[in-house]
């Protein structure tokens, strides 16, 4: 794997808190990752750090080869689409493509006028004159027509509608098809992205979860229901990660040591095995464990 | 794409019902894995692993810089192979679901017979 990006240690404090957390990983190119996490789990502050906007409060960070901070090199190839950005106030949608042509070297005027008519953004218009989701799809149609060897889209679609949601991810595809590059996907939409993504990064409270093939991670967890009694042999020497009850009926969601042997298992202690998707999977691992769940409290009245 | 097996897994197997159902032929091109992906909504990375999963297994063979192709024989042997695994993916679970359900060997043989009467002309 050839690396684009490649972060050791990096620690960000601001006063005494951290908001990251000896995070290290590094981002091959031509793939596409999700970045994923709640929010105030670090995902923007790692963003910044990368592009060259944030100092790391200890750990490297290297770009291309080199440290991003201050590094028109680097920051040349680099395009962060954030979720607000901030334009001049005389700015129309084609004063935004003009200053990206400069910007970008790979910038395709043709493709930006294009994804522009797709989502319906009028060029003469002042910028601050735009709703939210027309914001959110100027910020997409800069992102990808500035066709940057790594691209950064932080939680690009607010207010962006799903038929909107759904441009986006075809013309990311297709575009990324015939031009390969590192793109990182920061976004709450998980499920919406899962099959679009083909690594994943999970920060939780600073600290990076996970690092993994999104396809590896598909049925990593399963929910297993049933009896109380059986679901409790089927999770003995499993990771649980939740459990929940209705009646004599309990649903425990478990990690890891599936396989061929885990569902002749089930099968035999009639334990309904149901896998978890990305997003019910990231909720589980991101989510502490609530005191008092409500079917809890009904058995505690 | 939405079950609990990884996606490559899944993009191998449409790929080979396409064959052994003969709307892919032995010696016809297969979707590009940009295609593949447009059309799933997949990842290229993933459907690319997909299909060199079907070449490691002789399914599909490489042309230098034209594409992907179905090899000769590849639909007598995913036949034979799916026919090895239908005992476990189909029988089993019937077989299971009717000891729950008390459905015993008799009446559990008389609606096979009933609905493959049904669509007996399509069995062959």
């Amino acid at each position: 794997m050839t690396a684009v990006v490649t972060a050791h240690g990096v620690t960000k404090r601001f006063g005494d808190v951290t908001a990251l957390d000896d995070v290290s990983f590094a981002l091959a190119e031509h793939t596409i990752y999700g970045l994923l996490g709640r929010n105030g789990a670090g995902k923007t502050t790692l963003m910044q750090i990368l592009t060259g906007q944030a100092f790391a409060s200890s750990g490297n960070v290297s770009v291309f080869d080199a440290p991003p901070v201050e590094n028109p090199a680097v920051l040349s190839k680099v395009c962060f689409v954030r979720e607000s950005q901030r334009y001049p106030h005389v700015y129309t949608v084609r004063h935004v493509f003009h200053t990206a042509r400069r910007l970008f070297a790979n910038w395709d005027d043709t493709f930006a006028h294009g994804l522009a008519a797709d989502f319906q953004l009028p060029a003469g218009r002042l910028v601050r004159r735009l709703s939210r989701g027309m914001l959110s799809a100027l910020g997409v149609t800069v992102g990808l027509a500035a066709r940057a060897p790594l691209t950064f889209f932080d939680e690009p679609y607010l207010g962006l509608d799903p038929a909107a949601r759904q441009l986006f991810y075809d013309r990311l595809l297709a575009d990324y098809a015939a031009h390969p590059r590192t793109v990182v996907l920061s976004t709450h939409l998980i499920d919406e992205v899962s099959d679009l993504v083909e690594r994943v990064l999970l920060i939780d409270r600073g600290r990076l979860l996970l690092d993994e093939d999104a396809d590896d991670l598909r049925g990593r967890a399963v929910a297993a229901t049933g009896r109380a009694e059986a679901v409790d042999g089927f999770a003995a020497g499993r990771t649980e990660l939740h459990r929940e009850r209705l009646s004599g009926l309990v649903r425990s969601t478990i990690l890891d040591g599936l396989g061929p042997h885990a569902k002749a298992l089930a099968q035999a202690l009639n334990v309904e095995l149901e896998p978890l998707s990305l997003q019910q999977l990231v909720v589980r691992l991101t989510v502490p464990p609530t005191t008092t769940a409500p079917a809890d409290r009904e058995a505690a009245r | 794409m939405d079950d609990d097996r990884p996606i490559f897994l899944q993009i191998a197997e449409l790929i080979e019902n396409s064959i052994i159902d003969g709307s892919l032929v032995e010696e016809a091109q297969v979707p590009s894995t940009n295609e593949l992906a447009a059309f799933h909504r997949i990842n290229p990375a993933t459907a690319a692993k997909g299909v060199n999963q079907l070449v490691s297994e002789g399914t599909l063979y490489k042309r230098r810089g034209i594409g992907m192709f179905v090899a000769g024989g590849a639909r007598a042997r995913l036949r034979e192979r799916r026919r090895e695994r239908f005992t476990e993916q189909y029988v089993e679970p019937l077989l299971a679901e009717a000891r729950k359900l008390g459905i015993g060997h008799d009446e559990l043989m008389k609606m096979i017979d009933s609905f493959g009467a049904v669509v007996g002309r399509d069995l062959g």
